[in-house]
């Protein structure tokens, strides 16, 4: 399901605009954009949390060639499903993935 | 940051009172947990994508006592954040 699909069922559901779903669905994703940009972390009941991890930099090796390259650090987004989200998630594993 | 400063952002922005913004914001979280315990991925451009996995029985190890335990087969969601995302957060943009 995309963004656009999202926005389409959400606007049914709460009986507004797709406009106005669409300015409110950039809007949540966006707020935790920039939270993550500024290095600070997101959490939401029932949901999960958003952070920012920190990666070391290392040696990796190109695949092709063989040669050893440095993998410089970074930082990486990283979302963790509550307890909530990853048990519900989990019991119904037999719906099709 | 927590729900409530979602909320706050959506009120500032929407012009809906406190109460409608929250209830938007509730809605859409409950909905995005309908979709991914449905067992269909989301994917938001410019964001990421929540992905879910099917993970085959396995051994593994009890780290304290070492002691090997069988972990049973489960679904686990996933992120994987979109190119904008990550180099965002690498202020790369």
């Amino acid at each position: 399901m995309t963004k656009a699909d999202l926005v389409e069922k959400l606007a049914e559901k709460i009986n507004l605009t797709k406009k106005q779903t669409e300015v409110i669905v950039n809007t949540v994703f966006q707020s935790i954009t920039d939270a993550l940009n500024q290095g600070n972390k997101v959490e939401l009941r029932g949901f999960g949390s958003f952070r920012v991890r920190h990666r070391n930099s290392r040696e990796g090796r190109n695949p092709k060639s063989g040669q050893k390259v440095t993998v410089p650090a970074k930082k990486v987004p990283f979302f963790k499903a509550g307890k909530e989200l990853r048990e519900m998630i989990d019991t119904n594993k037999d719906n099709p993935a | 940051m927590v729900k409530a400063d979602i909320v706050d952002f959506v009120y500032e922005k929407v012009g809906f009172t406190r109460k409608e913004a929250a209830d938007a914001v509730d809605i859409l979280f409950d909905y995005i947990k309908n979709i991914l315990e449905e067992g269909e991925d989301i994917h938001i451009v410019g964001f990421g994508s929540f992905n879910l996995r099917n993970k085959c029985e396995r051994i593994g190890r009890n780290p304290k006592t070492g002691e090997e335990i069988v972990i049973t087969p489960r679904r686990v969601l996933t992120f994987k954040p979109s190119r904008i995302l990550l180099d965002l957060v690498n202020h790369q943009l």
